[in-house]
């Protein structure tokens, strides 16, 4: 309903176009619009919605133009006049800006820097054919005779190419959004129809001014103005939005104390690049984009959390309604019986051209591409490339803009060009998915996998990610690590915030991060466990509704599980399955089994990673996982480490080095620089306090650590806590409700107070090991690189090798 | 220091010569291959290795990490299990610590390059031309579908008896499954497969039965890597 909302509340715009703020006009009339939620056409929409039939073989966008026409046949019928029409000023102020802000707010710098030289080879050469092309073999036919009189020339059609030729943004997410094809396909396609703008631009312009200039007039002088004005305007246009994004990651570090405007000066200041080099006849689109690509990095350092969540869903918001929008727009639009001027001959042959001329330009410069590139394009890619090339919005926009006295012949244009935008966001849209099915392995049979491959399949996944991962086939290059260098050196420095630049440490930044992310599961998990023990049947429901108050012992617990493995089906979280308790058990089982795995299994990368998403802001929860996993792997890797180097690094000289290294420290600690990462540093690593001091891992965990320092800080016991399972990596996940952090860091005794305990640490490892920050440089391993490469993603390796050497530029 | 392999070399500046050995560029290896080895001989003794590792992997060694500016190979000869260990997305993976190991199959500190690309062969995909022309004697290439599914395998051994007992399962059953799951879940979940997988009624998952399981999945294709050609 809201998105209707969003939906409707523009019919009241565009009738007073001249307004001059239509947004918040726009805002300000939502209200009354409520009782509209009603009309048929909601109830229509919801359907659209509500139906998961219609909407996963129609895409939205499709759907919305449809919708449009629908609404505008009722408008027409009621008036008999268009009253609404999106015009170019709304477009392209008003709707565009969001779309292309989000696009690059949300880029995923990585993927699309990757290929950038692939990109940008499809949007400049790639529409530059199209253009010439279209335009050409159009007047080629016209010359021929087969499409009458016309009042046209061949600068024109060629202006009429350049406007048809660039594939467009709106248009690709709407649709790409839907079939998901592999990330390098679909930045390269979605990059492309980002990139071209400068391209469209230029053309449009240069051939506008030609018409104007009339055939004769133009001379090469002309022409070379053209040429050039071609990268003035692209790099001009990037230039502004990197010049607005700097500007807007130096503000965003002082706004501390306004935190609560601080998400507005995201949108003002990127909205301000676009104006800007709109008013200086720049690619508006590649300033916008640009401005996002660049300041993503720096204004998520230094806005708050709750800004950058506001930030993420504001920006999603508007992206999605001004999608819908112009998606409704353009079906309104179409229903003005003046603008309607058919040609057979043109509309068909516009739309041969278009199709043919790009698969061939696709299929060319692919063929080059292919020669450079690592990840090879496939038939297939290509198929999908010169399928997926969907004309929309933009060339509507600026078909509209033509001046009928100078283009005679407009009206055709702008028929042709919906005709065009209609086909390729509706048939193509539609036959894309399946196309995309259909080129792909061919699916297995539909029936439910069954558990070792659902299990090993997964689990496959995760052994293909990591060797990609080891054989660092992908990305890293030479380039990134010099770009991360400087940024680390200098803008950083500048364009971050003190707290921020020092929480960059990787390693410090990851564990805090966890802790909290620990903190706060802990929290969920018992209140969920605390509901959970209702549903657990009655016979075990006594000791497995353990309250928070009283430690359960290790016997209870493996009772417990042994007495929950008797009926399985009773410890099924699902409450869809609860229900069908009735069925057969062996139904009920596999039934639960299936379904948590479905559930619960960690994602691979690939699958979740580079994927950019108008309407999901899945990170969140791959965020979770990633550091989940993080989590425990670093816990293994620090008892094993624990495990081989306990023995070894006993000796006097490496505690002497230790100690010199903590005077060091000492004096050092003045320094705001060396201080505060170290103590943070104390705290966030219990990890290694702890599993050093614990020689027997199998004991009961120590707790007082920082109990003894003084300093009890709940993070770093819920670490302690998830470290203190056994070394062998088999032990309970982390946050296993069975497990009870909070009394348990109470209630047991630390070890060396415990009679029973097998072995004692020395006393200097009890002594001194809580302080010190220094201990975690003698053991080599747990050295914290201040230096790793930005490029890395969070959860970046924290060992670095005893080494010296260059040791930021290995990863990834 | 002279280099190693003429003009086209690029580690030029390297103290020794068995930094040299890793550090060649595609074109070094070009060169060496299409060289008749004839002004190279006295460089025999360092190529053969990587021509050989070539030979039977089919890896483009020159690809890989190991080689890259800043690789581990750039240092030294060997890398460490903590060279693989820094790699920040190994550690979000839940199986990355065994597939670590697996790099070390002997419980070693060190890899050479040779047992590296060894295990990256493993994934490479499989060419039709290749199973085609391949001569029946020689054995398996390394990127066969059993010798994919038997890497797989060897994750889940851990004690490597040839079987994947109930308590293995359940051991990756943990690392791959999010901590919403509980214990006992788990248990009934590692029971499940085993037995669904488990023919001869042992309690445990051997090498065909692993195989039959997944007879219907297309291994060649989940397993392989297309970049590593």
């Amino acid at each position: 309903m809201g998105r209707l909302c969003t939906l409707l509340g523009p019919l009241s715009v565009s009738h007073g176009a001249a307004s001059p703020s239509p947004i918040l006009f726009r805002e300000l009339y939502l209200p009354p619009m409520h009782p509209l939620l009603s009309s048929p056409q909601g109830s229509l929409w919801k359907i659209f919605h509500l139906s998961h039939k219609v909407t996963s073989v129609v895409p939205e966008s499709a759907l919305l133009i449809v919708l449009g026409l629908v609404l505008g046949g009722i408008v027409w019928a009621a008036d008999h006049i268009a009253s609404f029409t999106l015009t170019p000023t709304v477009f392209f102020f008003y709707l565009l800006p969001p779309i292309v802000l989000d696009a690059g707010y949300f880029m995923p710098n990585r993927l699309f820097f990757g290929n950038l030289g692939t990109i940008l080879l499809y949007a400049v050469i790639g529409t530059i054919w199209n253009a010439a092309t279209t335009g050409l073999s159009l007047y080629g036919v016209f010359l021929s005779g087969l499409m009458g009189e016309l009042q046209i020339g061949l600068l024109d059609f060629l202006l009429f190419g350049s406007l048809i030729a660039a594939v467009d943004p709106v248009a690709v997410l709407a649709v790409f959004e839907e079939v998901h094809v592999n990330e390098v396909l679909f930045i390269i396609v979605f990059g492309e129809s980002l990139l071209n703008d400068a391209v469209t631009v230029v053309l449009y312009n240069v051939f506008e001014s030609f018409v104007t200039l009339g055939s004769d007039n133009v001379t090469g002088v002309d022409c070379v103005k053209g040429i050039v004005s071609f990268f003035v305007v692209s790099l001009g246009g990037t230039l502004v939005g990197i010049v607005f994004a700097f500007l807007l990651s130096l503000v965003t570090r002082f706004t501390k104390h306004v935190r609560i405007i601080e998400p507005g000066f995201v949108f003002v200041i990127s909205y301000l690049s676009y104006l800007t080099s709109e008013m200086l006849s720049l690619s508006a689109i590649l300033a916008i984009t640009f401005c996002g690509i660049c300041c993503q990095k720096y204004v998520t350092a230094n806005i708050s959390e709750q800004s950058a969540t506001t930030v993420r869903y504001t920006m999603k918001m508007l992206a999605s309604g001004a999608e819908t929008i112009i998606f409704m727009f353009l079906g309104i639009s179409a229903v003005d019986p003046l603008i309607w001027t058919w040609n057979t001959a043109f509309v068909l042959l516009t739309l041969v051209f278009i199709s043919v001329y790009r698969a061939i330009g696709v299929v060319l410069q692919t063929w080059i591409l292919n020669r450079y590139r690592m990840v090879q394009l496939e038939i297939i890619d290509q198929v999908v490339m010169s399928y997926g090339g969907l004309r929309g919005a933009v060339a509507y926009a600026l078909v509209v803009l033509l001046d009928q006295e100078k283009v005679k012949e407009k009206n055709l244009f702008v028929s042709t060009t919906i005709i065009v935008v209609f086909f390729t966001v509706i048939f193509q849209g539609l036959t894309i998915k399946p196309l995309v099915q259909w080129l792909k392995v061919k699916r297995s049979e539909q029936r439910e996998p069954r558990l070792n491959e659902k299990l090993h399949g997964r689990a496959f996944d995760h052994i293909l990610s990591a060797i990609e991962d080891i054989s660092g086939q992908i990305g890293h290059n030479y380039l990134r690590d010099k770009w991360s260098n400087f940024d680390r050196k200098f803008l950083s420095k500048i364009l971050m915030r003190r707290s921020a630049q020092k929480s960059r440490d990787r390693i410090l930044n990851v564990f805090h991060e966890l802790n909290l992310k620990d903190a706060i599961s802990y929290v969920a998990e018992g209140e969920r466990r605390g509901s959970l023990a209702f549903i657990r049947s009655p016979s075990t429901d006594n000791m497995v509704n353990v309250d928070f108050s009283t430690p359960r012992p290790s016997v209870v617990e493996a009772s417990v599980s042994y007495l929950l493995r008797e009926n399985v089906s009773a410890v099924c979280l699902d409450m869809q399955s609860l229900q069908q308790r009735r069925r057969s058990i062996r139904d009920t089982e596999d039934m639960v089994t299936h379904h948590t795995l479905q559930q619960y299994l960690y994602k691979p990368r690939q699958e979740y990673k580079y994927l950019y998403s108008r309407h999901g802001l899945a990170a969140n929860e791959d965020e979770k996982q990633d550091k989940e996993i993080f989590h425990r792997t670093m816990r293994k890797r620090l008892e094993s480490f624990k495990s081989a180097k306990l023995g070894v690094n006993q000796n006097k000289k490496a505690a002497k080095l230790y100690r010199r290294e903590r005077a060091q420290k000492r004096r050092n600690s003045s320094i705001p620089n060396g201080k505060l990462p170290t103590e943070s540093l104390a705290h966030s690593f219990p990890l290694g306090d702890k599993d050093l001091e614990l020689s027997d891992p199998e004991e009961a965990p120590n707790y007082d650590a920082e109990e003894t320092n003084g300093g009890i800080e709940f993070l770093a016991n819920v670490t302690k806590d998830t470290a203190s399972d056994s070394p062998t990596g088999i032990d309970n996940p982390v946050f296993s409700p069975d497990e009870d952090p909070t009394p348990s860091i109470l209630a047991r005794a630390p070890p060396w107070l415990c009679p029973g305990e097998a072995v004692v640490p020395s006393q200097r490892a009890r002594v001194q090991i809580p302080h010190s920050p220094g201990h975690l440089r003698r053991l080599a391993p747990f050295r914290l690189s201040s230096s790793s490469a930005d490029s890395v993603p969070p959860p970046a390796g924290p060992e670095e090798p005893p080494q010296p050497g260059p040791r930021d530029s290995t990863h990834m | 220091m002279r280099n190693v392999l003429g003009p086209s070399g690029i580690g030029t500046k390297a103290s020794s010569s068995s930094a040299h050995l890793l550090s060649l560029s595609q074109r070094d290896l070009d060169s060496v291959h299409s060289s008749a080895m004839g002004s190279l001989s006295s460089h025999a003794a360092i190529i053969p290795d990587l021509d050989s590792i070539r030979r039977e992997t089919g890896c483009e060694c020159a690809r890989l990490r190991w080689l890259e500016p800043g690789g581990w190979g750039r240092r030294r000869c060997n890398a460490a299990r903590m060279d693989l260990q820094r790699i920040g997305a190994l550690a979000v993976n839940p199986l990355g610590d065994r597939i670590i190991e697996s790099f070390f199959p002997d419980g070693g500190q060190q890899v050479d390059f040779a047992g590296f690309a060894r295990v990256l062969a493993h994934f490479r995909p499989v060419d039709d031309e290749d199973i085609g022309n391949r001569d029946p004697k020689q054995p398996e290439p390394l990127n066969s579908r059993t010798n994919k599914l038997r890497f797989a395998f060897q994750l889940y051994d851990l004690d490597r008896d040839g079987k994947i007992s109930r308590r293995e399962m359940l051991q990756v059953l943990r690392l791959m499954v999010g901590v919403q799951v509980t214990e006992e879940q788990l248990e009934s979940i590692a029971d499940r497969t085993v037995q669904e997988a488990d023919e001869d009624g042992d309690g445990a998952v051997s090498f065909l039965e692993f195989t039959k399981s997944l007879e219907k999945m297309n291994i060649e294709q989940k397993m392989s890597i297309r970049i590593l050609k």
